[in-house]
């Protein structure tokens, strides 16, 4: 019997030599993450059970980026005790200041994570990195500080989810609209504990950055992790980047999936989930008269260059609508730079727009973006869980680029194409 | 272990923006977090409770982000454990490595009333509610699980290896 991507490469992370959802494994990790808020609780757990040294310094990644710049005293504290262990075990990949990105737009872009790499993260968007064909979960933080000690964690192996995409997406219909329009499909714990598999015409012929956004949602519905059969977009992201070996893994054809699901892009408008939760989707033709207060472009989920050209295409030469706080937020500090070449942030400032350093503040209602209540903000984002960007009695809408531009034109929930 | 206690009813996909909300997360101290424990869905819920309280919950419990700020929270509120119909995957693993007793009962949450007291057995694997007679189950502990729990987490039973 065949095995999918997903049990692949976790068995080539043990020394077993067949594997089977539902088996409880030890498995060595290629990369461990964490951050500013979850990473001071796994460098508390390393010390009190007696760390001197991480496994290897160059397979950990210590991100500053979610309440950077420091949004007040106690989060100074958080990075300082982040960026002593840093210092002090010598980490190699470390972030701050004028370093940092939104961390999981960073890793892919710096080439830490690859194809074939199990990867763990004390945050739960980890799985993004399926989209390079790699093993990606989220974890807790007593999770990485165990990996910090051994640089191995235990895993139930899912089981997968096949997804089969197909049909030519219509103009405005991106990634960040098929994941959620899966979402909405199966529920926000229509795939727990399972692997997300992405396949079909529609996948194959997919951009990277698309990719990155949807397996960036895997966990908004429960999954493990979510993953992409690499092939010859993932070696063009990855070649340049690289610079250790990596390895594609592929599903066998008698690979054995719990469900299969198909999916027909052509007949998808753009989506968008409403509050409280990210399986609350609609078309967008059905999302009716939904006056905004603010618009987020940016974050872990779309806040990458090709977002950001979207966006700008959108409002060059337009304003943002009275009274609506329009924010992008450049992913990483290259993404930043790129944007300022292209004059993609002269066209944000034109339109009103505030250009935020790369943080994922706003987005988790940390700093640089808070609603307060009864405000209404359209965001690229992931969550619009109750009080997610602000007061409990505040609401965020989740869509793609195009609609998140076109609303903040509009001063309402709106289609790019009715600019 | 036996465990007994007034129960807390919250509905399904309590995410853990709920539990502790982001805007607190500038800080891992226990007794700081426990101040907001469910405070974005339940404001009042720190006055009412008393320590040795149950939270019931419905579906994909804990959802969300994989901060364990949540069930440091819950536990150090003085909740004695979490029971729910499902567990979201971060939180399940969460709570096991850092001590947290939770437990999967599909039947119990519809059948019982907020301040309800309750009584779980988890060698048992039974759960009884005062002045019913109906007895609820509780889905067995993995072996693995159960491990992590006699060890006292993932970081005393990897000490132990």
């Amino acid at each position: 019997m065949g095995y999918t991507i997903t049990e692949k490469i976790l068995m080539a992370h043990t020394d077993l030599k067949e594997i089977a959802p539902g088996r409880l494994i030890n498995a060595r990790v290629d990369i461990a993450l964490g951050n500013d808020i979850t990473a001071p609780i796994a460098i508390r757990e390393f010390r009190a059970a007696g760390g001197k040294k991480v496994f290897d310094r160059d397979r950990v990644a210590l991100v500053l980026d979610h309440f950077t710049p420091n949004k007040d005293i106690n989060s100074a504290q958080q990075c300082k005790t982040v960026r002593e262990f840093a210092v002090e075990h010598g980490i190699t990949h470390f972030y701050e200041g004028g370093q940092v990105g939104v961390e999981h737009a960073l890793l892919p872009e710096k080439g830490i994570v690859l194809p074939g790499d199990l990867v763990i993260g004390a945050d739960s968007h980890t799985c993004t990195y399926g989209a390079l064909g790699a093993f990606a979960t989220g974890v807790g933080s007593t999770d990485l500080a165990a990996v910090l000690l051994t640089g191995e964690l235990w895993f139930k192996v899912p089981e997968s989810i096949k997804f089969v995409v197909y049909g030519k997406p219509q103009k405005w219909v991106s990634g960040k609209d098929l994941i959620l329009h899966i979402i909405g499909r199966i529920g926000v714990d229509g795939a727990l504990y399972s692997a997300m598999e992405f396949t079909g015409e529609t996948i194959r012929a997919l951009p990277m950055a698309d990719r990155l956004s949807m397996a960036n949602m895997a966990i908004e519905a429960g999954a493990k992790n979510g993953i992409f059969p690499p092939d010859e977009i993932t070696r063009e992201y990855v070649k340049p980047r690289a610079k250790r070996p990596y390895a594609f893994y592929t599903s066998d054809p008698d690979a054995v999936y719990a469900q299969t699901i198909e999916i027909d892009a052509s007949r998808l408008e753009p989506q968008v989930a409403f509050p409280h939760l990210p399986s609350n989707v609609r078309a967008i033709s059905q999302a009716g008269e939904v006056k905004i207060d603010q618009s987020l472009i940016g974050s872990c989920t779309n806040g990458r260059i090709e977002d950001l050209r979207v966006a700008a295409g959108i409002l060059k030469g337009r304003k943002a609508a009275p009274h609506v706080r329009l924010i992008v937020v450049p992913a990483t500090p290259f993404i930043y730079r790129q944007a300022l070449q292209e004059g993609l942030l002269e066209i944000f400032m034109d339109a009103g727009a505030v250009i935020s350093p790369p943080s994922c503040g706003a987005c988790l209602g940390g700093h640089m973006g808070i609603l307060a209540e009864g405000e209404k903000s359209v965001a690229t984002t992931n969550r619009n869980f109750v009080g997610r960007m602000g007061h409990p009695r505040s609401e965020v809408y989740l869509a793609g680029t195009a609609v998140a531009a076109a609303s903040a034109v509009l001063g309402r929930i709106a289609s790019p194409d009715e600019i | 272990m036996i465990l007994k206690g007034k129960i807390w009813k919250f509905g399904d996909n309590i995410d853990t923006d709920a539990i502790i909300p982001a805007r607190y997360l500038n800080t891992s101290d226990p007794a700081e977090l426990a101040r907001h424990c469910m405070e974005d869905a339940d404001p009042a819920f720190m006055t009412r409770m008393t320590p040795g309280d149950i939270i019931v919950g419905g579906e994909n419990f804990g959802c969300g982000s994989s901060r364990e700020h949540a069930p440091i929270a819950i536990k150090a509120a003085g909740i004695s454990c979490v029971v729910a119909k499902s567990f979201a995957r971060i939180f399940y693993r969460n709570a096991f490595n850092m001590g947290l007793p939770i437990f999967e009962s599909r039947d119990l949450a519809d059948a019982i009333a907020e301040g309800a007291k309750i009584t779980l057995d988890s060698a048992q694997g039974s759960i009884t509610v005062e002045g019913q007679n109906q007895t609820f189950s509780i889905s067995p502990i993995p072996p693995f699980m159960e491990q992590l729990i006699a060890d006292g987490g993932l970081m005393k039973h990897i000490a132990g290896k």
